[in-house]
């Protein structure tokens, strides 16, 4: 079976690949920074003061962390358009989505980041007479930042990976486009198959920048 | 008016009562030295004082400002009040010069130019000039505590609270951290400073506090205090100090 693979249908289908592949990155980079923008923003609230606060952070989290992203995907698709009155389309509907979700995982790791840092640091920043404001942005959060940048990668990668599932929703992707030309010119054997080794290329890659950095980070330390 | 003034104050971890009605004050340009054995309240006391502890009881004023009531801003009040910790707790993530600049630059809205004129002064001062652009890693516990002192420095404090400053540091190092604060007391720093370091107090305080379990039970001038300590604890915890 393998004799018979037609790679020469790889080369003309290469631009509507890369399309996909385009919206695949984007759909990762931007849930990455929403999601970790958003996710800190849930570990201060979940370690902050405010009981209700805490309350509402921490349900969300759990709750996002208990249901399959599959049906998170299918649930916003539906219901977004519900509540905005209008359709928003798929990739839309992905963006959302995937930051909602993924900041539920960033906001445990950056809870452990900033656990991580010294209780002696927050006093020092309080010391000199900076707000709560200004000691978590210029004293605790760097620290945590810096303390779980392996960790925060580890997470792009499986969002890199998972991101494939928007093709439930109809989302021009990697996968999705990978599916529409191997239906085009009848090779879906083919496409899947270069699809996977892109996924695997781009994600071992950045496994191997995360280990190196790790020593790096061990070493400084 | 006293520049600290501590009355009646008592705090509670749940039913732990950590501090039990002290009260004292430190006027202005007087160094007290607080002592006693671990436990006995010395680090909670002096975080009451800039607000770092809240306490349930009594009231402190830093300069006429009470320090828990309602109203205070309690950052602009810590921004007047150098703090220094016994693990230095310098900022990792920035430079040393980084450290004597932040606190000038984001809260008292210095320009960057005046934070890095008084930073560099201030290292020249603390005898680490050629420090600047170096981690705290990479510096030793006395170098990193002298470089904390500094950073307090650099925000003109009215008053200084040190809470045993040199007891992480090894013996070699204790000699140039408490000659950077005997200086400053020269000077006219007003200064609270938990220690162990008899010899310090001897030199350089002008009164010295003995606490005991939450209480102040001594608080007397250095002259009285090393002659004739009154509370038998007080004698026991200078004869067993003294002794080494
Ligand atoms: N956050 C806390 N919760 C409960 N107990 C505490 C806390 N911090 C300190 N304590 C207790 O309060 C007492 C006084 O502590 P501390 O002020 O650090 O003493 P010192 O500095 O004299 O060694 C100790 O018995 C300590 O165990
Ligand atoms: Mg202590």
């Amino acid at each position: 079976m393998l004799g018979q693979l037609d790679l020469s249908v790889l080369k003309p289908s290469l631009p509507f690949l890369w399309t996909g592949l385009k919206f695949s990155a984007n759909l990762t980079l931007i849930a990455m920074s929403g999601g970790i923008a958003i996710g800190t923003l849930l570990a201060m609230a979940r370690l902050g003061k405010s009981r209700p606060l805490t309350a509402v952070a921490s349900a969300y989290v759990n709750l996002m962390r208990s249901i399959p992203l599959l049906m998170v995907i299918l649930w916003f698709f539906l219901v977004i358009p519900l509540i905005i009155g209008k359709p928003i389309g798929a990739e839309y509907s992905a963006l959302i989505t995937f930051t909602a979700f993924e900041a539920a995982y960033y906001s445990e790791i950056m809870r452990a980041g900033i656990q991580s840092v010294a209780k002696g640091q927050v006093m020092a920043g309080y010391a000199l007479g900076m707000t709560y404001w200004q000691t978590m942005a210029l004293v605790v959060l760097p620290q945590a930042f810096r303390n779980m940048i392996p960790v925060l990668l580890t997470q792009t990668i499986i969002l890199f990976q998972d991101t494939s599932l928007v093709y439930a929703i109809g989302a021009k992707d990697l996968l999705k486009a990978a599916d529409i030309a191997g239906k085009n010119y009848n090779r879906p054997v083919e496409m899947y198959l270069f699809s996977a080794v892109i996924y695997f290329a781009l994600c071992y890659t950045l496994s191997s920048i995360v280990k190196r950095l790790q020593i790096k980070l061990a070493v400084v330390r | 008016m006293a520049m600290i003034e501590i009355r009646d104050v008592s705090k509670w971890y749940g039913t732990f009562q950590v501090l039990a009605e002290c009260t004292s004050q430190v006027e202005k340009g007087e160094v007290v030295v607080i002592c006693g054995p671990s436990g006995s309240g010395k680090s909670t006391l002096i975080k009451c004082v800039n607000g770092l502890e809240p306490f349930q009881k009594g009231e402190i004023l830093v300069n006429g400002i009470g320090v828990g009531a309602p109203g205070t801003n309690l950052p602009k009040l810590r921004s007047n009040v150098g703090m220094v910790f016994q693990h230095f707790e310098l900022f990792p993530h920035m430079k040393v010069i980084e450290n004597l600049t932040v606190g000038q630059i984001k809260v008292l809205g210095r320009s960057r130019d005046e934070a890095l004129r008084k930073a560099h002064a201030l290292l020249e001062r603390v005898g680490l000039k050629d420090f600047e652009q170096k981690n705290p890693g990479e510096l030793s516990g006395g170098q990193q505590q002298r470089v904390a002192i500094g950073r307090a420095l650099a925000m003109d404090p009215i008053c200084m609270l040190f809470d045993e400053p040199t007891s992480a540091l090894d013996p070699e190092m204790i000699g140039e951290v408490l000659a950077v604060m005997q200086d400053l007391a020269r000077e006219g720093m007003t200064m609270m400073v938990v220690t162990h370091e008899m010899g310090f107090a001897r030199n350089v305080a002008h009164r010295v506090i003995f606490m005991d379990e939450g209480r102040i039970v001594e608080d007397a001038t250095t002259e009285d205090f090393f002659g004739t300590p009154r509370s038998d604890r007080a004698q026991l915890f200078l004869s067993r100090i003294l002794r080494h």
